[in-house]
């Protein structure tokens, strides 16, 4: 791959949520202000910009990322997935989706759409976590609302209900 | 929080990105999984002239066995040994550790040299590296040197690698037979950064003990076998030796008391557990 300079704007090609997109990214900008700014999702939220918080957590080729902590051109590429890709196309919610609006595992939604895609890629590798484990992976995120407890509920009964 | 201007060049191989970095001069830098040095640079606290990423060099993404360590290629994510199948029986110290290292959000990318070369005080891997006296590994375009553990992180944020040279490999000693293992630290959430973390090998003859987070690096100190208040003793001496200091999350006097406490768990817990 030939080095890419600093001010100039590099084409950047990506599958996202499975169609494929194309933007322009200087070799300093962060992931997520590509995936806002050129490409024009919407939930792909900054909270720190510096890793800690968890709201821009995205899938990158199936592995949860920072994209705050992650450069545009590292994306050149990729798969990524963002909590568009959840509901249906008619709009219809995901069945996590639901078990958050049914446990109040939401209340203001901004450090969710980063927490539902960690989830996503976490319940792959561990389909039936105990409230512990949960909790751990959880304090990967910050949430100032929720205080944890609902979404802890809301992943927990769907877990038990998913077919095994 | 953005990072200042710089250029990129993603690289496929040890051998370019080291080539890269004989060109690049002093401003070039090495980015793996960027948890430690992304940060950095969207606080402009890091501003290199050009970033080398090495994530995609499948030649440095490995762990294997070399005589008596576990050696772990530059691009290795921390998920990836915390989930190879030896960890538990050859790197039980590691195994202990993991579960405080980051998140799983965090060690999905993270890698563990790029951990050695962040050289954080806190940090987990560096400790353990130091606690059982492991090894890395530094390229340049004019050879290879190996620098142990103690050699190699001089400070805070400080190693001894120089301009023109990158981690390539991290070695840890596999367990040794009648030797037991313990890790445990206090932070204020599981997964942030150790107030005090303690890492302890005991055998039949002696105890090692590794405290991170009070010092400006890992710090290690081996007794002979010790018990009861001849322990207390020790570990007091230890707790002041390493001169810690007040900051917004702890006072000087608390890190020396989970000195004490955590220190005396920790050894006890590794000397149970000798096999």
């Amino acid at each position: 791959m030939p080095q890419l300079n600093k001010g100039a704007h590099h084409p950047v090609t990506l599958t996202l949520n499975g169609d494929e997109v194309t933007g322009h990214a200087e070799p300093r900008m962060l992931l997520s202000d590509f995936l806002t700014h050129e490409i024009g999702i919407t939930s792909c939220h900054v909270g720190c910009e510096h890793g800690v918080c968890g709201a821009c957590t995205v899938l990158v080729d199936g592995t949860v990322m920072r994209a705050c902590l992650t450069l545009a051109v590292q994306a050149d590429g990729t798969e990524v997935e963002t909590a568009e890709n959840l509901a249906s196309d008619d709009g219809e919610l995901s069945g996590l989706q639901q078990a958050f609006k049914k446990h109040h595992g939401l209340q203001c939604g901004y450090c969710t759409p980063g927490i539902l895609m960690s989830l996503t890629a976490y319940l792959k590798e561990n389909p039936k976590p105990t409230e512990e484990e949960l909790r751990d992976m959880l304090s990967g995120h910050l949430c100032r609302c929720t205080g944890y407890v609902g979404m802890v509920k809301a992943v927990l009964d769907y877990c038990e209900n998913q077919e095994t | 929080m953005k990072p200042k201007a710089f250029d990129y060049l993603k690289v496929s191989s040890g051998e370019e990105a080291v080539a890269a970095l004989a060109q690049g001069g002093e401003d070039a830098r090495i980015i793996a999984g960027g948890l430690s040095l992304m940060p950095i640079l969207n606080f402009r606290l890091a501003e290199p002239s050009i970033l080398i990423d090495i994530s995609k060099a499948d030649s440095l993404k490995y762990i294997r066995e070399v005589g008596k360590f576990v050696e772990i290629g530059a691009a290795t994510r921390q998920a990836d040994l915390m989930r190879w199948d030896g960890t538990e029986s050859k790197l039980p110290l590691l195994a202990a550790a993991f579960p405080f290292i980051g998140h799983y959000q965090t060690r999905a990318k993270g890698t563990v040299c790029g951990s050695l070369a962040h050289a954080d005080p806190s940090s987990e891997l560096p400790l353990c590296l130091a606690v059982l006296g492991g090894e890395v590994d530094l390229q340049s375009t004019g050879g290879k040197r190996t620098l142990s553990a103690d050699e190699f992180q001089t400070g805070m944020l400080s190693t001894a690698k120089q301009t023109g040279e990158m981690v390539v490999a991290a070695r840890y000693p596999t367990a040794k037979a009648g030797e037991g293992y313990a890790f445990t630290e206090m932070a204020q959430r599981r997964g942030d950064f150790a107030i005090v973390a303690l890492a302890a090998v005991a055998n039949a003859d002696k105890i090692r003990l590794g405290i991170g987070g009070v010092a400006d690096c890992p710090t290690v100190r081996e007794w002979d076998i010790l018990e009861g208040s001849a322990l207390d003793d020790a570990l007091n001496e230890f707790a002041w030796d390493l001169g810690g200091y007040d900051d917004i999350h702890a006072t000087a006097r608390y890190r020396r008391e989970l000195v004490r406490r955590l220190g005396r768990r920790v050894v006890e817990e590794a000397k149970s557990c000798r096999n």
